[in-house]
């Protein structure tokens, strides 16, 4: 690699060939400041904060766009420099809704973070906002156009990786906007929900929708048992929001919280998602020994069923028939739970904290509700949402003790926990597929072909002797290409896992801010350390699983189970 | 008057029907090509470095050096894009060229091609120029059909073909690469440099891209010899300019002029001065990105150092000459109006500081600014143009900036009273 030599701020450094000024700083000890910028997107250049001086160049030159040459001499903290950005934050702030502490970002926003930092105690321009309505129409993601900056990281989030174009600008000047085509509302164009915009939006341009006084609500109400359970993937982000480390496990100090907040009963998506593996796990082998629909496709991801029935329809016959975990929870929550502690189900308040904003799409579903008038998750909290539910109540996460899920539906293994991560799901239904089918036991239980941020995976297993191939996709844009393979004819797997966001639900629209591949894959790392701290690590071995077959369900894709545990996707192609 | 006309690109003028491409080949049109064809390609590069050429577009780079960047740049297919797509206030320059003599454009064009080995281009024109790109199309098929484009381009086994492409009449399509982004079918705005076309130009490949007026000169260069042409203008500045005056002139009108000829000289020995005997209040050059000038600045040479060392810019080449009734703030808000209409929204100082610019001026019109305005426009304005993406931005306070510099009293004396009075 070649080293190229440069001063910034009069301090030399030596960075390798094609390195940015911005990176370059960072050696250096300078952060420079930047909103459009995202280490994982390519360089738009627009925000014009990152500017600093290159002797010998007419104008400020934008970090972030501009790499290094040999004997460069860059200023980052000129008068020049300084009032430039001042400059540049003054004139977004002045065209913005500065109510920033009733903001849902306060003290989690990019442009306020920067103006604090730059020292700006008022915008000398005239507010020139002119307010429009927000957009509320989806049960995920509100977007408020009041609030952006046109930095344009969700258009290059929502084209490039999760390939569906759903937002671009929109008119030109100070007119420009960012939008779904002919400013429709979400609700009208083809969005899937996942909220990977909302994850690298640096202000509150586009949120979750919150649902946390309903929440709030129900916790308040004497006469309702408030169910909640979490996702795999929260366990190992949740902690972020408190300042710890990407990457620790707090499944303890998760369940502690939940308690601590007044919640009845804390369980974990972790043991449907085992429930899910049986179910799934025989529904691929009936379809192999059937002759049914193959590749088969999971079915847990809401914003990649969103995707399938918007865009591929046509391949809807491969989609497991199974519920996601969640819903898989919610009707055991209503259609099993409240009758096994004598609870008129209409009591039952079931809530569930996932990495996730198309959860709450998925919620929302009329075919979601066993009784077919109540949804049987009744909210869904994002990952962000419960971390501001706990500093509403004044909750000191990293001060509490570890507590352990309640029974029944709060023992899950190993297989569960992976869940989490882009092919977790494969490898967990491959532990169990491969036992049931060869009655053998495996000797390693890491399927690491399917593991990792490659954007598509394959692997193949042998069932003694018969050769299944399987794969791997996350994000949209992979998932797509999936999908053409399929069309085409080409696709000779058995099992496909497909999950909406990059990383997959660790990676969700959901979890906090950030969204960086470095970030992902410090949660992925976390997700199979808590794997393998999990005394069982088969979903089949699960016992609470092996109860619950024994004493409701009877037998996997069996009437019961029909009934609660699987559903049916139709095509909503715009 | 006669010696400061020096009828170089506008020779054909009047003279030749533009739609007869006979008309053009029998006062010598097309003979700079076959020479050219006989040349080594680094010889005609040669020959245009050696003629100290500058673009005419208004950033005044060195052709000879772009194209040697270009044919040395890796990446293939290359490309030849025609800037004509003249959007800037005041000029017309093109629009003349084209539609007076379409195929000296084209012979530019071709003789670029066999010199940097491209085989295709594209001629940008303005949206809005309908009657150019009829008369660009007609002469387009005309070459082709005499062997000067296309297939085996007279017999010599080089192929080189023209498309034309046109805008929907946005100005920030004249920016180079809003320009080539329109081309590959995306909306038109401006991206950050380098790279630089002749690296990374249309579809990501290496490409020239030049104004209409540059290549119009290639022909003439190729004609004269480098040297030749050299000893046409000045030190800095090799050649003729194209100078589109209007405004408050009795003739106005497009002339070609030697580098060197000053400004004064265009509006009055060329364009007749001021009718009614009117003094000039100002004189804007280059166009609306362009600066200011009061009356005593007027003695300033046309010619690239000169006027850097006054700094000044010539742009494009536009003289708009501004007598006594016009009013200083009236000019100025209409110019920053033009360039809020215009900017592509895309970076934060030009999207939102136009916006600014245009509620402070609009203070001062109003009688209402305060010195903290005064203060706050220029800070504002110095971060347009040192931050902006593009030259849109950059350059879209310039003309406020000037006047600030040559008018001041137009600005204090509005500053509000009340407020002037405690400072």
């Amino acid at each position: 690699m070649n080293m190229v030599n440069l001063t910034i701020n009069n301090r030399a450094v030596s960075v390798p060939e094609g390195t940015s000024i911005l990176h370059a700083a960072k050696e250096t000890g300078i952060t420079i400041p930047n909103l459009c910028y995202h280490p994982d997107q390519e360089v738009k250049a627009n925000c014009r904060v990152c500017v600093v001086e290159v002797e010998g160049a007419k104008t400020l030159q934008a970090a972030c766009a501009t790499s290094v040459k040999e004997g460069m001499v860059v200023r980052t903290n000129t008068k020049k420099v300084r009032d430039s950005r001042k400059v540049v934050i003054e004139l977004l702030l002045a065209n913005h809704d500065m109510n920033c502490p009733s903001c849902s970002k306060n003290n989690h926003c990019g442009l306020q973070e920067i103006a604090a930092n730059l020292g700006v105690r008022e915008s000398r321009f005239q507010n020139v906002l002119e307010e429009q309505e927000i957009d509320t129409s989806s049960p995920s993601i509100v977007r408020n156009q009041n609030k952006c900056i046109k930095c344009g990281r969700c258009i290059q989030m929502c084209n490039q990786v999760q390939g569906l174009a759903i937002l671009d600008y929109i008119g030109r000047s100070d007119s420009a906007q960012v939008k779904p085509a002919f400013g429709w509302y979400l609700a009208d164009v083809a969005c899937v929900a996942c909220g990977q915009c909302s994850v690298v939006c640096p202000v509150a341009a586009i949120t979750e929708k919150e649902d946390i006084e309903q929440v709030w609500e129900a916790i308040n109400n004497p006469n309702k048992t408030v169910v909640v359970q979490t996702a795999p993937a929260v366990r190992v982000s949740l902690g972020e929001e408190f300042g710890m480390e990407p990457g620790e496990i707090v499944t303890g100090k998760l369940v502690a919280s939940l308690r601590t907040l007044g919640f009845d009963k804390i369980f974990d998506t972790d043991f449907t998602a085992d429930l899910t593996i049986i179910e799934e796990g025989h529904e691929l082998l009936q379809r192999i020994q059937e002759g049914g629909t193959l590749p088969m496709l999971t079915s847990c991801s809401p914003g990649w069923i969103n995707f399938i029935e918007q865009y591929y329809p046509e391949l809807l016959a491969h989609v497991s028939s199974c519920k996601s975990p969640q819903q898989m929870f919610g009707a055991l929550a209503k259609g099993y739970y409240a009758q096994k502690i004598g609870v008129d189900p209409q009591d039952i308040f079931s809530v569930s904290i996932m990495p996730c904003t198309a959860k709450k799409f998925e919620a929302d579903r009329d075919e979601m509700s066993v009784d077919g008038e109540n949804p049987d998750v009744d909210v869904v909290l994002t990952t962000r949402e419960l971390a501001k539910m706990l500093r509403q109540a004044g909750v000191d996460f990293n001060k509490l003790e570890e507590e352990e899920y309640d029974a029944p539906f709060g023992l899950s293994t190993g297989a569960a926990v992976i869940f989490g991560a882009t092919g977790g799901v494969m490898e967990a239904a491959l532990r169990t597929v491969y036992e049931v089918v060869t009655g053998k036991t495996l000797e390693s239980l890491d399927f690491k072909a399917v593991r990792g941020l490659e954007g598509i995976k394959e692997a193949e297993v042998d069932l003694d002797g018969t050769i299944v191939k399987v794969a791997v996709a996350h994000s949209l844009s992979n998932a797509r290409k999936v999908m053409e393979l399929i069309k085409s004819g080409k696709a000779e797997y058995a099992f496909i896992e497909i999950m909406c966001c990059p990383g997959g639900c660790i990676g969700g629209g959901g979890q906090p801010f950030g969204g960086t591949d470095e970030l992902r894959l410090k949660r992925i790392e976390a997700t199979y350390r808590a794997d393998t701290e999990l005394p069982i690590r088969k979903s089949h071995e699960n016992p609470a699983i092996k109860k619950l077959y024994e004493e409701f369900l009877g037998e996997p894709l069996g009437e019961i189970s029909h009934h609660l545990l699987h559903t049916h996707y139709h095509s909503r192609k715009h | 008057m006669s010696e400061l006309i020096y009828r170089l690109l506008t020779k054909n003028f009047n003279q030749i029907d533009p739609g007869s491409i006979d008309d053009y080949v029998t006062r010598g049109g097309y003979l700079s090509l076959k020479k050219a064809l006989k040349m080594k390609d680094m010889e005609i590069i040669d020959e245009i470095k050696a003629s100290g050429l500058k673009g005419r577009g208004g950033a005044a780079f060195p052709t000879g050096l772009k194209m040697e960047a270009v044919k040395m740049a890796e990446g293939s297919p290359k490309y030849i894009i025609c800037n004509a797509d003249e959007g800037e206030p005041g000029n017309f320059k093109d629009r003349y060229l084209m539609e007076n003599d379409p195929h000296q454009v084209i012979e530019g064009m071709v003789i670029c091609a066999i010199a940097t080995g491209i085989r295709f281009g594209y001629i940008f024109i303005r949206g809005e120029y309908v009657k150019s790109q009829k008369i660009m199309e007609t002469a387009l098929e005309q070459a082709r059909g005499k062997g000067f484009l296309g297939e085996n381009i007279l017999n010599t086994g080089f192929n080189f073909d023209i498309d034309i492409y046109t805008g929907a009449g946005s100005y920030v399509c004249g920016e180079e690469f809003a320009l080539l982004v329109t081309i590959e079918g995306k909306s038109g705005r401006a991206t950050y440099k380098p790279p630089f076309p002749t690296t990374m130009g249309l579809y990501d490949k290496p490409t020239q891209i030049n104004n209409v007026e540059t290549f119009c000169t290639i022909p003439h260069i190729i004609e004269l010899g480098g040297t030749g042409f050299g000893k046409i203008g000045t030190a800095s500045s090799k050649g003729t300019k194209l100078v589109c005056l209007s405004g408050n002139v009795k003739r106005p009108g497009l002339y070609e002029v030697p580098f060197g000829t000053t400004v004064r000289q265009v509006i009055y020995d060329l364009g007749g001065g001021v009718p009614n005997n009117r003094t000039i209040k100002m004189v804007q050059l280059g166009g609306a990105s362009g600066p200011i000038l009061p009356d005593e600045m007027l003695d300033v040479a046309i010619d690239f150092d000169e006027m850097r060392k006054n700094d000044l810019t010539f742009g494009s080449g536009a003289i708009i000459v501004m007598d006594e009734r016009i009013d200083v703030l009236d000019i100025l808000k209409r110019i920053v109006q033009f360039f809020h209409h215009e900017s592509c929204g895309k970076c934060t100082p030009c999207r939102e500081g136009l916006t600014q610019l245009l509620i402070l001026i609009d203070r001062f019109i109003e009688g209402t600014a305060s010195m903290q305005d005064l203060s706050l426009m220029n800070i504002l304005m110095d971060t347009m143009t040192n931050s902006s993406i593009c030259g849109l931005g950059q350059a879209a306070p310039t003309a406020v900036r000037k006047a600030l510099e040559y008018f001041p009293e137009e600005f204090t004396s509005r500053i509000s009273n009340h407020v002037a009075a405690a400072m």
